[in-house]
Protein backbone atom coordinates (compact mmCIF):
# COMPACT_ATOMS: atom_id res chain seq x y z
CA UNK A 1 0.00 0.00 0.00
CA UNK A 2 2.84 2.36 1.11
CA UNK A 3 5.35 1.58 -1.40
CA UNK A 4 3.31 2.71 -5.02
CA UNK A 5 2.39 6.49 -2.47
CA UNK A 6 6.15 6.79 -2.35
CA UNK A 7 6.79 6.04 -5.69
CA UNK A 8 4.15 8.56 -6.78
CA UNK A 9 5.62 11.26 -4.70
CA UNK A 10 9.18 10.52 -6.09
CA UNK A 11 8.41 10.25 -9.60
CA UNK A 12 7.32 14.06 -10.57
CA UNK A 13 10.26 15.61 -9.13
CA UNK A 14 12.41 13.48 -11.21
CA UNK A 15 10.39 13.53 -14.24
CA UNK A 16 10.24 17.25 -14.10
CA UNK A 17 13.61 18.55 -12.67
CA UNK A 18 13.95 22.20 -11.47
CA UNK A 19 11.94 24.22 -10.07
CA UNK A 20 9.67 21.72 -7.98
CA UNK A 21 12.68 19.60 -6.78
CA UNK A 22 14.18 22.82 -5.27
CA UNK A 23 10.75 23.95 -3.79
CA UNK A 24 10.33 20.64 -1.79
CA UNK A 25 13.45 20.42 0.53
CA UNK A 26 12.63 23.90 1.72
CA UNK A 27 9.13 23.62 2.24
CA UNK A 28 9.97 20.42 4.43
CA UNK A 29 12.56 22.78 6.53
CA UNK A 30 10.61 25.95 7.34
CA UNK A 31 7.47 23.73 9.91
CA UNK A 32 10.69 21.98 11.73
CA UNK A 33 12.54 25.48 12.76
CA UNK A 34 8.44 26.80 13.56
CA UNK A 35 7.57 23.50 15.44
CA UNK A 36 11.20 23.54 17.12
CA UNK A 37 10.45 26.68 18.60
CA UNK A 38 6.78 26.58 19.13
CA UNK A 39 7.67 24.15 22.13
CA UNK A 40 9.75 26.13 24.09
CA UNK A 41 7.89 29.34 23.58
CA UNK A 42 4.17 27.17 24.81
CA UNK A 43 6.04 25.72 27.67
CA UNK A 44 7.38 29.30 28.47
CA UNK A 45 3.57 30.82 27.81
CA UNK A 46 2.01 28.14 30.17
CA UNK A 47 4.67 28.67 32.91
CA UNK A 48 3.72 32.54 33.20
CA UNK A 49 -0.25 31.72 33.32
CA UNK A 50 0.33 28.49 35.85
CA UNK A 51 2.87 30.97 38.16
CA UNK A 52 -0.07 34.41 37.44
CA UNK A 53 -2.82 32.08 38.17
CA UNK A 54 -1.35 31.18 41.37
CA UNK A 55 -0.51 27.58 40.90
CA UNK A 56 3.04 27.84 41.27
CA UNK A 57 3.79 30.52 44.25
CA UNK A 58 6.59 33.11 43.05
CA UNK A 59 8.63 32.26 46.09
CA UNK A 60 9.42 28.81 44.12
CA UNK A 61 9.72 30.16 40.95
CA UNK A 62 8.60 34.11 39.81
CA UNK A 63 6.42 33.94 36.20
CA UNK A 64 9.33 34.75 33.57
CA UNK A 65 7.42 38.07 33.29
CA UNK A 66 8.40 39.21 36.65
CA UNK A 67 12.11 37.93 36.32
CA UNK A 68 11.78 40.40 32.93
CA UNK A 69 11.14 43.24 35.09
CA UNK A 70 13.78 42.77 37.40
CA UNK A 71 16.47 42.35 34.82
CA UNK A 72 14.86 45.68 33.45
CA UNK A 73 14.98 47.19 37.17
CA UNK A 74 18.56 46.33 37.89
CA UNK A 75 19.80 47.08 34.33
CA UNK A 76 18.47 50.78 35.01
CA UNK A 77 20.00 51.27 38.72
CA UNK A 78 23.03 50.36 37.05
CA UNK A 79 23.63 46.93 39.06
CA UNK A 80 23.00 44.36 36.45
CA UNK A 81 25.75 45.82 34.61
CA UNK A 82 27.93 46.63 37.06
CA UNK A 83 27.98 42.89 38.19
CA UNK A 84 28.13 41.32 34.87
CA UNK A 85 31.12 43.48 33.61
CA UNK A 86 32.94 41.85 36.77
CA UNK A 87 32.37 38.53 35.97
CA UNK A 88 33.00 39.05 32.23
CA UNK A 89 36.50 40.55 33.52
CA UNK A 90 37.61 37.62 35.73
CA UNK A 91 36.17 35.06 32.98
CA UNK A 92 38.54 36.58 30.21
CA UNK A 93 41.37 37.19 32.46
CA UNK A 94 40.83 33.93 33.86
CA UNK A 95 40.94 32.06 30.34
CA UNK A 96 43.69 34.23 28.85
CA UNK A 97 46.16 32.64 31.55
CA UNK A 98 44.99 29.43 31.72
CA UNK A 99 44.37 29.28 27.83
CA UNK A 100 47.78 30.63 26.80
CA UNK A 101 49.72 28.50 29.76
CA UNK A 102 47.78 25.63 27.63
CA UNK A 103 48.94 26.58 24.58
CA UNK A 104 52.77 26.92 25.48
CA UNK A 105 52.94 23.87 27.51
CA UNK A 106 50.73 22.19 24.67
CA UNK A 107 53.08 23.55 22.34
CA UNK A 108 56.17 22.41 23.92
CA UNK A 109 54.76 18.38 24.86
CA UNK A 110 53.84 18.47 21.26
CA UNK A 111 56.91 19.26 19.63
CA UNK A 112 59.61 18.21 21.41
CA UNK A 113 60.31 14.45 23.69
CA UNK A 114 62.07 16.54 26.44
CA UNK A 115 59.18 19.06 26.80
CA UNK A 116 57.16 16.29 26.83
CA UNK A 117 59.15 14.29 29.63
CA UNK A 118 59.56 17.32 31.51
CA UNK A 119 55.53 18.73 31.31
CA UNK A 120 52.97 15.81 30.77
CA UNK A 121 53.58 13.48 33.69
CA UNK A 122 52.56 16.71 35.99
CA UNK A 123 49.81 17.81 33.64
CA UNK A 124 48.19 14.74 34.02
CA UNK A 125 48.75 14.16 37.55
CA UNK A 126 47.12 17.69 38.78
CA UNK A 127 44.65 16.81 35.73
CA UNK A 128 43.09 13.88 37.73
CA UNK A 129 42.32 16.37 40.49
CA UNK A 130 38.47 17.46 40.26
CA UNK A 131 40.06 21.04 40.15
CA UNK A 132 36.79 22.32 42.05
CA UNK A 133 38.08 20.24 45.04
CA UNK A 134 40.69 22.53 45.53
CA UNK A 135 38.75 25.44 46.01
CA UNK A 136 39.26 25.19 50.01
CA UNK A 137 43.17 25.03 49.34
CA UNK A 138 42.66 28.01 46.82
CA UNK A 139 40.86 29.80 49.51
CA UNK A 140 43.78 29.14 51.88
CA UNK A 141 46.00 30.46 49.49
CA UNK A 142 44.72 33.55 48.42
CA UNK A 143 41.39 34.66 50.59
CA UNK A 144 38.99 36.09 49.38
CA UNK A 145 40.98 38.25 46.61
CA UNK A 146 40.40 38.47 42.87
CA UNK A 147 43.71 36.60 42.64
CA UNK A 148 41.99 33.24 44.01
CA UNK A 149 39.15 33.63 41.32
CA UNK A 150 41.68 34.08 38.71
CA UNK A 151 43.58 30.63 39.61
CA UNK A 152 40.28 28.70 39.65
CA UNK A 153 39.26 29.80 36.11
CA UNK A 154 42.98 29.10 35.09
CA UNK A 155 42.84 25.96 35.87
CA UNK A 156 39.73 24.89 34.18
CA UNK A 157 40.79 26.39 30.94
CA UNK A 158 44.30 25.55 31.19
CA UNK A 159 43.29 21.15 30.71
CA UNK A 160 41.33 21.18 27.61
CA UNK A 161 43.92 23.51 25.65
CA UNK A 162 46.57 21.44 26.63
CA UNK A 163 45.21 18.27 25.74
CA UNK A 164 43.44 19.33 22.60
CA UNK A 165 46.81 21.42 21.26
CA UNK A 166 48.85 18.14 21.87
CA UNK A 167 46.41 16.31 20.03
CA UNK A 168 46.42 18.53 17.72
CA UNK A 169 50.03 18.63 16.96
CA UNK A 170 50.46 14.95 17.24
CA UNK A 171 47.88 14.56 14.42
CA UNK A 172 49.27 16.97 11.86
CA UNK A 173 49.75 14.72 8.68
CA UNK A 174 53.24 13.59 8.58
CA UNK A 175 53.18 13.20 4.70
CA UNK A 176 52.66 17.37 4.76
CA UNK A 177 55.18 17.83 6.77
CA UNK A 178 57.70 15.63 4.39
CA UNK A 179 56.28 18.28 1.62
CA UNK A 180 57.34 20.91 3.32
CA UNK A 181 60.95 19.72 3.77
CA UNK A 182 60.68 18.72 0.32
CA UNK A 183 60.55 22.18 -0.83
CA UNK A 184 63.33 23.39 1.82
CA UNK A 185 60.65 24.80 4.57
CA UNK A 186 63.21 26.29 7.38
CA UNK A 187 61.80 24.48 10.27
CA UNK A 188 60.09 27.82 11.74
CA UNK A 189 58.23 28.67 9.03
CA UNK A 190 57.34 24.91 8.92
CA UNK A 191 55.63 25.42 12.16
CA UNK A 192 54.05 28.45 11.17
CA UNK A 193 52.49 27.12 7.77
CA UNK A 194 52.25 23.65 8.40
CA UNK A 195 52.28 22.47 12.23
CA UNK A 196 49.93 24.77 13.95
CA UNK A 197 47.43 25.40 10.89
CA UNK A 198 47.11 21.73 11.07
CA UNK A 199 46.84 22.24 14.87
CA UNK A 200 43.91 24.47 14.79
CA UNK A 201 40.75 22.73 14.44
CA UNK A 202 41.48 20.91 17.46
CA UNK A 203 43.07 23.91 19.55
CA UNK A 204 39.64 25.58 18.75
CA UNK A 205 37.76 22.40 20.23
CA UNK A 206 39.95 22.81 23.43
CA UNK A 207 38.86 26.73 23.30
CA UNK A 208 35.51 25.53 23.24
CA UNK A 209 35.15 23.29 26.20
CA UNK A 210 37.32 25.64 27.93
CA UNK A 211 35.04 28.39 27.86
CA UNK A 212 32.49 26.04 29.39
CA UNK A 213 35.07 25.02 32.00
CA UNK A 214 35.85 28.91 32.59
CA UNK A 215 31.98 29.41 33.63
CA UNK A 216 31.54 26.59 35.48
CA UNK A 217 34.75 27.92 37.59
CA UNK A 218 33.23 31.02 37.99
CA UNK A 219 30.18 30.24 39.30
CA UNK A 220 31.61 28.28 42.17
CA UNK A 221 34.31 31.00 42.40
CA UNK A 222 31.72 34.04 42.57
CA UNK A 223 29.28 32.11 45.30
CA UNK A 224 32.41 31.82 47.86
CA UNK A 225 32.85 35.57 49.13
CA UNK A 226 33.35 37.32 45.88
CA UNK A 227 32.11 41.21 46.67
CA UNK A 228 30.54 41.30 42.93
CA UNK A 229 29.44 39.72 39.49
CA UNK A 230 26.51 37.74 39.09
CA UNK A 231 27.61 34.80 41.69
CA UNK A 232 27.95 37.12 43.84
CA UNK A 233 24.22 38.70 42.63
CA UNK A 234 22.69 35.41 43.30
CA UNK A 235 23.98 34.20 46.55
CA UNK A 236 23.22 37.68 47.89
CA UNK A 237 19.59 37.00 46.40
CA UNK A 238 19.07 34.42 48.46
CA UNK A 239 19.97 35.76 51.73
CA UNK A 240 16.67 37.56 51.16
CA UNK A 241 14.65 34.91 49.63
CA UNK A 242 14.66 37.25 46.07
CA UNK A 243 13.77 33.92 43.74
CA UNK A 244 13.63 36.22 41.00
CA UNK A 245 17.30 37.50 40.49
CA UNK A 246 18.13 34.18 41.13
CA UNK A 247 16.33 32.76 38.36
CA UNK A 248 17.50 35.58 36.58
CA UNK A 249 21.48 35.00 37.56
CA UNK A 250 20.62 31.74 36.03
CA UNK A 251 19.02 32.74 32.68
CA UNK A 252 21.85 35.14 32.62
CA UNK A 253 24.74 32.17 32.60
CA UNK A 254 22.69 30.23 29.79
CA UNK A 255 22.87 32.97 27.82
CA UNK A 256 26.27 33.92 28.00
CA UNK A 257 27.07 30.24 27.55
CA UNK A 258 25.18 30.63 24.14
CA UNK A 259 27.04 33.66 23.52
CA UNK A 260 30.43 32.37 24.22
CA UNK A 261 29.63 29.28 21.82
CA UNK A 262 28.20 31.34 18.83
CA UNK A 263 31.79 33.22 19.54
CA UNK A 264 33.68 29.78 19.10
CA UNK A 265 31.75 28.61 16.59
CA UNK A 266 32.40 32.18 14.45
CA UNK A 267 36.10 31.73 15.26
CA UNK A 268 36.47 28.17 13.88
CA UNK A 269 34.39 29.47 10.60
CA UNK A 270 36.68 32.53 10.10
CA UNK A 271 39.90 30.20 10.85
CA UNK A 272 39.00 27.36 9.39
CA UNK A 273 37.19 28.43 5.98
CA UNK A 274 38.95 25.72 4.16
CA UNK A 275 37.90 23.04 6.28
CA UNK A 276 35.26 20.80 4.61
CA UNK A 277 33.41 19.79 7.78
CA UNK A 278 33.45 23.68 8.53
CA UNK A 279 31.36 24.75 6.24
CA UNK A 280 34.72 25.39 4.02
CA UNK A 281 35.31 25.26 -0.02
CA UNK A 282 34.75 27.98 -1.85
CA UNK A 283 31.14 28.57 -1.53
CA UNK B 1 83.49 9.50 -22.79
CA UNK B 2 81.70 13.15 -22.01
CA UNK B 3 81.82 12.75 -18.35
CA UNK B 4 84.57 15.10 -17.62
CA UNK B 5 82.61 18.06 -20.20
CA UNK B 6 79.39 17.35 -18.30
CA UNK B 7 78.89 15.85 -15.26
CA UNK B 8 75.80 13.58 -14.23
CA UNK B 9 73.12 14.74 -12.71
CA UNK B 10 72.58 11.91 -10.55
CA UNK B 11 75.34 9.29 -9.40
CA UNK B 12 75.16 7.17 -6.77
CA UNK B 13 78.08 4.75 -5.94
CA UNK B 14 77.45 1.57 -4.26
CA UNK B 15 74.50 3.12 -2.38
CA UNK B 16 73.47 1.17 0.69
CA UNK B 17 70.88 1.21 2.72
CA UNK B 18 69.55 -0.99 5.80
CA UNK B 19 66.30 -0.92 7.84
CA UNK B 20 67.10 -3.32 11.03
CA UNK B 21 69.05 -6.34 9.06
CA UNK B 22 66.86 -5.92 6.16
CA UNK B 23 69.38 -4.50 2.98
CA UNK B 24 66.62 -2.59 0.89
CA UNK B 25 69.17 -0.93 -1.33
CA UNK B 26 72.44 -2.78 -2.05
CA UNK B 27 75.36 -0.99 -3.19
CA UNK B 28 73.76 0.34 -5.58
CA UNK B 29 75.27 2.36 -8.93
CA UNK B 30 72.68 4.66 -10.53
CA UNK B 31 73.61 7.47 -12.61
CA UNK B 32 70.84 9.82 -14.29
CA UNK B 33 72.19 12.66 -17.46
CA UNK B 34 70.69 16.09 -17.27
CA UNK B 35 67.87 16.22 -19.01
CA UNK B 36 67.09 12.56 -18.99
CA UNK B 37 64.06 11.11 -18.26
CA UNK B 38 64.57 7.56 -16.16
CA UNK B 39 61.55 5.58 -15.16
CA UNK B 40 62.38 3.12 -12.34
CA UNK B 41 59.94 -0.15 -12.17
CA UNK B 42 59.85 -2.97 -9.80
CA UNK B 43 57.78 -5.19 -7.43
CA UNK B 44 56.57 -3.83 -4.50
CA UNK B 45 59.09 -4.44 -2.15
CA UNK B 46 62.31 -4.31 -4.23
CA UNK B 47 63.43 -0.81 -2.86
CA UNK B 48 62.23 1.82 -5.58
CA UNK B 49 60.53 4.01 -3.65
CA UNK B 50 63.58 3.98 -0.61
CA UNK B 51 65.92 4.63 -3.73
CA UNK B 52 63.59 8.03 -4.59
CA UNK B 53 63.33 8.83 -1.05
CA UNK B 54 67.25 8.59 -0.67
CA UNK B 55 67.59 10.55 -3.73
CA UNK B 56 65.35 13.66 -2.36
CA UNK B 57 67.11 13.33 1.17
CA UNK B 58 63.93 12.25 2.89
CA UNK B 59 66.01 8.82 3.50
CA UNK B 60 69.37 8.58 4.74
CA UNK B 61 72.31 6.61 3.23
CA UNK B 62 74.15 4.06 4.91
CA UNK B 63 76.77 3.57 2.72
CA UNK B 64 77.87 4.93 -0.67
CA UNK B 65 78.58 7.98 -2.19
CA UNK B 66 75.73 9.80 -3.49
CA UNK B 67 75.54 13.28 -5.60
CA UNK B 68 72.16 15.05 -6.08
CA UNK B 69 71.64 18.45 -7.73
CA UNK B 70 71.01 21.20 -5.24
CA UNK B 71 67.40 22.09 -6.59
CA UNK B 72 65.34 18.84 -6.33
CA UNK B 73 61.98 18.23 -5.74
CA UNK B 74 59.60 15.62 -5.06
CA UNK B 75 55.87 15.14 -6.74
CA UNK B 76 54.10 12.22 -4.22
CA UNK B 77 51.44 9.49 -5.17
CA UNK B 78 49.31 11.86 -2.74
CA UNK B 79 49.25 15.54 -3.89
CA UNK B 80 49.71 16.80 -0.34
CA UNK B 81 48.31 20.09 -0.87
CA UNK B 82 48.17 22.20 2.57
CA UNK B 83 44.42 22.51 2.67
CA UNK B 84 44.62 25.35 4.13
CA UNK B 85 46.08 27.46 2.04
CA UNK B 86 44.05 28.32 -1.85
CA UNK B 87 45.98 26.69 -4.57
CA UNK B 88 47.85 29.85 -5.51
CA UNK B 89 49.78 29.94 -2.04
CA UNK B 90 50.40 25.99 -1.96
CA UNK B 91 52.38 26.63 -5.84
CA UNK B 92 53.87 29.89 -4.23
CA UNK B 93 55.14 27.79 -0.74
CA UNK B 94 58.46 28.80 -0.12
CA UNK B 95 59.40 31.11 -3.11
CA UNK B 96 61.16 34.51 -2.89
CA UNK B 97 58.22 36.46 -1.55
CA UNK B 98 57.33 39.28 -4.36
CA UNK B 99 57.62 37.62 -7.57
CA UNK B 100 55.87 34.10 -5.80
CA UNK B 101 52.31 35.21 -6.58
CA UNK B 102 53.18 35.82 -10.22
CA UNK B 103 55.09 32.72 -10.32
CA UNK B 104 53.14 30.31 -9.12
CA UNK B 105 50.37 32.21 -11.53
CA UNK B 106 52.44 31.04 -14.64
CA UNK B 107 52.99 27.71 -13.32
CA UNK B 108 49.14 27.26 -12.69
CA UNK B 109 48.54 28.23 -16.16
CA UNK B 110 51.22 25.82 -17.56
CA UNK B 111 49.33 22.97 -16.23
CA UNK B 112 45.77 24.40 -17.46
CA UNK B 113 44.43 25.69 -14.26
CA UNK B 114 45.25 28.93 -14.38
CA UNK B 115 41.47 29.53 -13.33
CA UNK B 116 41.19 27.91 -9.98
CA UNK B 117 44.25 29.68 -7.99
CA UNK B 118 42.05 31.59 -5.76
CA UNK B 119 40.16 27.66 -4.95
CA UNK B 120 40.65 25.66 -2.01
CA UNK B 121 42.33 22.72 -2.78
CA UNK B 122 39.22 20.45 -1.09
CA UNK B 123 37.36 21.49 -4.44
CA UNK B 124 39.92 20.03 -6.85
CA UNK B 125 39.44 16.44 -8.60
CA UNK B 126 42.16 14.41 -7.55
CA UNK B 127 43.75 14.83 -11.28
CA UNK B 128 43.58 18.63 -11.06
CA UNK B 129 45.06 18.05 -7.26
CA UNK B 130 47.90 16.39 -9.20
CA UNK B 131 48.14 19.44 -11.45
CA UNK B 132 48.78 21.86 -8.85
CA UNK B 133 51.43 19.00 -7.51
CA UNK B 134 53.14 19.02 -10.50
CA UNK B 135 53.00 22.96 -11.02
CA UNK B 136 54.23 23.08 -7.48
CA UNK B 137 57.12 20.90 -8.23
CA UNK B 138 57.93 22.90 -11.46
CA UNK B 139 57.88 26.31 -10.66
CA UNK B 140 61.03 25.40 -8.56
CA UNK B 141 62.56 24.88 -11.87
CA UNK B 142 64.16 21.48 -10.11
CA UNK B 143 67.73 19.95 -11.75
CA UNK B 144 66.25 16.66 -10.50
CA UNK B 145 62.42 15.92 -10.71
CA UNK B 146 60.99 13.04 -8.46
CA UNK B 147 58.01 11.28 -9.46
CA UNK B 148 57.08 8.63 -6.55
CA UNK B 149 53.89 6.89 -8.97
CA UNK B 150 51.90 10.29 -9.44
CA UNK B 151 49.58 8.98 -11.54
CA UNK B 152 48.92 5.20 -9.72
CA UNK B 153 46.07 6.95 -7.80
CA UNK B 154 44.28 8.78 -11.27
CA UNK B 155 41.45 7.25 -13.14
CA UNK B 156 42.82 5.49 -16.49
CA UNK B 157 41.31 8.56 -18.70
CA UNK B 158 43.04 11.18 -16.26
CA UNK B 159 46.10 9.13 -15.97
CA UNK B 160 46.71 9.40 -20.30
CA UNK B 161 45.95 13.13 -19.98
CA UNK B 162 48.36 13.31 -17.32
CA UNK B 163 51.02 11.61 -19.58
CA UNK B 164 50.70 13.61 -22.00
CA UNK B 165 50.77 17.17 -20.33
CA UNK B 166 53.72 15.47 -18.22
CA UNK B 167 55.76 14.99 -21.26
CA UNK B 168 55.24 18.36 -22.73
CA UNK B 169 56.25 20.23 -19.26
CA UNK B 170 59.81 17.82 -19.09
CA UNK B 171 60.36 18.93 -22.75
CA UNK B 172 59.79 22.50 -21.95
CA UNK B 173 61.78 22.65 -18.62
CA UNK B 174 64.34 19.54 -19.15
CA UNK B 175 65.19 18.62 -15.40
CA UNK B 176 66.83 15.34 -15.13
CA UNK B 177 63.80 12.92 -13.70
CA UNK B 178 63.41 9.85 -12.01
CA UNK B 179 60.14 8.42 -12.19
CA UNK B 180 59.14 5.46 -10.01
CA UNK B 181 56.05 3.50 -10.69
CA UNK B 182 54.62 -0.26 -11.72
CA UNK B 183 53.23 0.59 -14.89
CA UNK B 184 55.28 -0.98 -17.55
CA UNK B 185 53.69 0.89 -20.25
CA UNK B 186 53.78 4.46 -18.51
CA UNK B 187 57.45 3.89 -18.59
CA UNK B 188 58.19 3.37 -21.98
CA UNK B 189 55.65 5.95 -23.05
CA UNK B 190 57.40 8.76 -20.86
CA UNK B 191 61.16 7.49 -20.28
CA UNK B 192 64.55 7.70 -22.20
CA UNK B 193 65.44 4.91 -20.25
CA UNK B 194 63.16 2.10 -18.23
CA UNK B 195 65.50 0.50 -14.86
CA UNK B 196 64.42 -2.91 -13.39
CA UNK B 197 65.33 -2.97 -9.85
CA UNK B 198 65.29 -6.25 -7.94
CA UNK B 199 66.36 -7.17 -4.16
CA UNK B 200 68.21 -3.33 -4.05
CA UNK B 201 69.84 -3.35 -7.25
CA UNK B 202 69.33 -2.22 -10.60
CA UNK B 203 68.91 -6.01 -12.72
CA UNK B 204 68.69 -4.29 -15.92
CA UNK B 205 68.79 -0.86 -17.77
CA UNK B 206 66.64 -0.51 -21.63
CA UNK B 207 67.06 2.70 -23.79
CA UNK B 208 63.95 3.15 -24.98
CA UNK B 209 63.66 3.97 -28.94
CA UNK B 210 61.60 6.89 -30.38
CA UNK B 211 59.71 4.23 -32.39
CA UNK B 212 58.73 2.29 -28.76
CA UNK B 213 56.91 4.96 -27.46
CA UNK B 214 54.20 4.25 -29.77
CA UNK B 215 51.54 1.98 -28.20
CA UNK B 216 50.96 -1.17 -30.81
CA UNK B 217 54.43 -0.51 -32.46
CA UNK B 218 56.73 -3.96 -32.79
CA UNK B 219 59.48 -2.24 -30.79
CA UNK B 220 56.95 -1.54 -27.86
CA UNK B 221 55.19 -4.94 -27.78
CA UNK B 222 58.64 -6.17 -27.68
CA UNK B 223 60.11 -3.91 -24.91
CA UNK B 224 56.93 -4.33 -22.91
CA UNK B 225 57.34 -8.33 -23.11
CA UNK B 226 60.62 -7.74 -21.91
CA UNK B 227 60.64 -6.03 -19.00
CA UNK B 228 57.54 -7.97 -17.76
CA UNK B 229 59.26 -11.14 -18.35
CA UNK B 230 62.17 -9.58 -15.68
CA UNK B 231 59.61 -8.44 -13.50
CA UNK B 232 58.70 -12.43 -13.36
CA UNK B 233 55.24 -11.51 -15.22
CA UNK B 234 53.94 -14.01 -18.51
CA UNK B 235 51.31 -12.47 -20.04
CA UNK B 236 48.71 -15.02 -21.42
Amino acid sequence: MSTPTIAAAVSPPAADPGAPALVAPRRRGLPYKVISWTVPVLLLVAWELLARAGVIAPNVLPAPSSVGTTAWRLTETGELPTHLWESLKRAAIGLAIGGSLGLVLGTLTGFSRLGEAIVDRNIQIVRAIPFLAILPLVMVWFGVGESGRYFLVALGTLFPIYLNTVLGIRQVDPKLLEMGRVVGLPKLRLVRTVILPGALPSVLLGVRLALTNAWLALVIAETVGAPAGIGFMATNAREFLQTDVIVLVIVLYALIGLTTDLFARFLERRLLAWHPNYHGGSQ
Amino acid sequence: MTTAVEAPAVRARSVTRRYGDRTVLHELDLEIRRGEFVALIGKSGCGKTTLLRTLAGLDALDGGDLTVPPSSTVVFQEHRLLPWWKVWRNVAINLPRGTARARARSALEEVGLGDHAEAWPVTLSGGEAQRVALARALVREPELLLLDEPFAALDALTRIRMHGLVRNLIARHRPAVLLVTHDVDEAILLADRVLTMREGRIAADHRVSAAARTRGDAAFVTLRAELLAELGVVEQ
